[in-house]
């Protein structure tokens, strides 16, 4: 059969299409961005009619996916481990309530933190919700775990997690599809108080979703995706979830691992398939990118028991993604790295694109701050957060999305007037609304900055929710519409962007500035697209 | 047959379409691939690379192990040298020696390529400059495509097929500019290995 070669994403998202998907919502963030533009990009998906929308932000992508599960159909959320927090609250819930269609949430972690503030493992976050986790080891695997994710996830009327990482999500493999099966029709859940989460509804789904723990770890027991490679040396045992696995057998000849090995890709773990691999050997490794949660759990908070190694006892360093060297260091084989890097190389960090509109705005801004001491910028996630590196030098923080406006109000309340906030304009709608709000309320001398280039830039240009509504939103929230001031962020305006920053910057008040320019890249992207249809009509005439 | 990969370059050069036609030439060839890349913040100016692996048998790992590479292929002369960490002590480091400044500290060029030339096994071209002579500047990727293709052990009829699959869409000029590319820097590897 003629495989197609996909990056994990897309086999996940071609997974999902195959398995009789009728929506996916999502917000984008690398590395997750892939999966709900493939669908998008689906001309099979279009023919099915299947939903494919970026919601403002992750958590409202949840509870649309939620709701479309409620109505009976087939749903996946798509969202970055980050996203996951800012989902969670619908997300947690969403496992007292369950499921009715099929849900499968994927949350893809960025361990190395190659694009990313932090390198949180998803799996506590499922494990806290106390819900089935999918965690694949390849291309293919991730293709087959979204249909049989699917039908565990009605099997039981739970969400179910999928969580992946960079590596996975990024990597290019052969995938074999299997047949489609088609969408579930439109029907209700059989109790329609289920959603309901009144406390007393709350306490009876609650208990149910505890009663369902011992079926979902005999799930795992059971399932195919956690097996046993035995081999009669068990002086180590090692237990490999998701990828870690194929790093293992990367170091051994044939891939054959001259002990037995406990592969892991479905949680919560399969309880009695790891006590008799304990029991079976003297001592044990444990290899999972993330953090160290099913050493955690073997270990104990007392460890008395066999030892265990991993990344608490620093067999294998406690942070970064793993690869081929870390695990073979860590079974005492050589490491194989090759000759240093020449100390001429240097460093090439990544840059504001040229003729990025962001490039005025800073330059401005940084003179415009010029009378004040630095340290006042407060700034958000996106490609503007670039603006922290030479030759800008421009911002101060960059936390969570939408901190920049919260976090400057905060420090105006502490007395360090002028603050500023620089976030984005895809960045204002999914988290910075309120914040603003709460601003406006507090009459907080703050000077916010939406650098509105139209689309979200740093995952690729996807379509911003903001378009056209910035202006209104923030007079709705009651920014003085005299203090809301348009300008083109171009070196030809540099002067009349100036005088009005300083303006702005000296009020004591909320005030918003939007210098607004199309991205450089959606721009080249646009202008090439024309150029190729104008060509096909000609051709066609 | 295995073949591991590093491709490197700057984000935004287009390393991918390298890795793109040696992919559809492995595929064709009935091998096994599997092809790492960069998404993200490191896409804008920064350094990117892509572990592409290739074998007739099973690939476990998604990244070559470190030391085990058995070629660098690179489009700029500085990346190619960031990722001897990962080549093989027997691998070829095959670079264009064409520049991308975009850091305030670029190393001096002399000494740059003077740290190429002290590479045992190297082939250094400038495809910028082949590619500009033969009318076509864009083909530059190719002209390093076909330096490394001596060392491939992918059969060379099956690069060009796959070029003409992936270019046939922009029509025959295109496909023949990149052909000849491909060509000039296959030639170029040739007379330096004689």
């Amino acid at each position: 059969m003629q495989k197609l070669l996909l990056l994990g994403a897309e086999a996940i998202a071609q997974g999902a299409i195959d398995a009789g998907l009728s929506g996916i919502y999502a917000y984008p963030g690398t590395p997750s961005t892939e999966i709900t533009e493939y669908v998008m990009h689906s001309r099979e998906a279009k023919s099915l009619g299947i939903v494919a929308s970026w919601g403002a932000n992750e958590k409202t992508a949840m509870e649309a996916g939620l709701g479309m599960s409620y109505a009976g159909k087939r749903a996946m959320v798509c969202m970055k481990h980050v996203g996951l927090n800012v989902a969670a609250d619908a997300f947690v819930n969403s496992a007292i309530t369950g499921a009715n269609g099929g849900l499968i949430v994927v949350a893809a972690d960025d361990p190395s933190m190659h694009s990313s503030q932090n390198e949180q493992d998803s799996r506590f976050f499922g494990k806290f919700a106390l819900i089935p986790i999918l965690e694949p080891g390849n291309q293919q695997e991730a293709y087959d775990m979204v249909h049989f994710g699917f039908e565990l996830s009605e099997k039981y009327q739970i969400p179910v997690l999928m969580r992946i990482t960079t590596r996975l999500a990024h990597s290019r493999s052969g995938i074999v599809r299997r047949t489609m099966r088609p969408q579930n029709e439109l029907h209700l859940p059989k109790n329609l108080k289920q959603f309901i989460l009144l406390p007393a509804n709350a306490r009876r789904q609650y208990k149910h979703l505890l009663g369902n723990q011992a079926a979902f770890i005999s799930e795992s027991e059971t399932s195919g995706f956690n097996s046993l490679i035995d081999h009669p040396d068990k002086k180590l045992g090692i237990i490999a979830c998701g990828l870690a696995f194929n790093y293992l057998i990367e170091n051994f000849e044939d891939q054959q691992v001259p002990h037995p090995v406990l592969r892991i890709g479905q949680y919560p773990l399969p309880r009695k398939m790891v006590t008799a691999f304990y029991d079976s050997c003297d001592e044990l490794l444990i290899l999972e990118d993330g953090y160290p949660m099913v050493e955690e759990l073997l270990r104990g908070l007392l460890n008395k028991g066999k030892t265990i190694r991993g990344r608490l006892d620093g067999t294998v360093p406690r942070d970064g993604e793993l690869n081929p060297n870390i695990v073979a260091v860590a079974l005492g084989m050589e490491d194989t790295r090759g000759r240093d890097i020449p100390a001429l190389v240097s460093s090439r960090p990544p840059s504001l694109c040229k003729g990025c509109p962001h490039i005025y705005s800073y330059n401005a801004l940084n003179e415009a701050l010029l009378p004040y001491f630095k340290g006042r910028v407060f700034s958000d996630i996106g490609c503007y957060t670039l603006g922290a590196l030479e030759p800008f030098d421009a911002i101060n923080s960059c936390v969570d999305m939408g901190a920049s406006i919260t976090m400057a109000k905060g420090a105006a309340d502490a007395g360090l007037v002028p603050a500023v906030a620089v976030i984005g304009d895809s960045t204002f709608t999914h988290s910075g609304m309120t914040g603003l709000l709460d601003a406006v309320n507090g009459n907080s001398s703050i000077t916010v900055m939406i650098l509105d280039n139209g689309t979200t830039g740093m995952t690729g240009g996807q379509d911003s929710a903001a378009v056209g509504k910035i202006e209104d939103i923030c007079l709705a929230l009651g920014v003085d519409k005299d203090h809301i001031r348009v300008i083109n962020p171009l070196q030809k305006h540099h002067d009349e962007n100036l005088a009005i920053m300083k303006q702005e910057i000296e009020y004591q008040g909320v005030s918003v500035i939007i210098p607004r320019r199309e991205c450089i890249q959606t721009l080249t992207r646009r202008m090439r697209e024309a150029k190729k249809s104008q060509s096909t009509e000609k051709a066609t005439v | 047959m295995k073949k591991d990969i590093i491709l490197a370059g700057v984000g935004g050069q287009g390393i991918l379409s390298i890795a793109a036609t040696i992919g559809t030439a492995a595929l064709k060839a009935g091998l096994n691939l599997k092809q790492a890349e960069v998404h993200g913040m490191s896409q804008r100016g920064g350094d990117v690379q892509s572990n592409l692996r290739i074998s007739d048998k099973p690939i476990a790992s998604d990244l070559i192990p470190m030391g085990k590479a058995d070629m660098i292929i690179s489009v700029e002369p500085m990346e190619s040298l960031r990722y001897l960490p990962m080549l093989s002590d027997q691998g070829w480091l095959i670079t264009n020696t064409k520049p991308y400044i975009n850091i305030p500290n670029y190393p001096e060029m002399d000494k740059l390529m003077a740290e190429i030339e002290q590479q045992p096994r190297h082939i250094a071209l400038d495809a910028d400059i082949i590619a500009r002579d033969m009318g076509s500047p864009k083909s530059a990727n190719m002209v390093i495509l076909g330096a490394a293709s001596p060392f491939l052990d992918i059969p060379y009829e099956d690069i060009q097929q796959a070029i003409r699959s992936i270019f046939t869409r922009k029509g025959d000029e295109i496909v023949q500019l990149n052909l000849s590319a491909l060509q000039a820097g296959r030639d170029f590897a040739l007379s330096h290995l004689n």
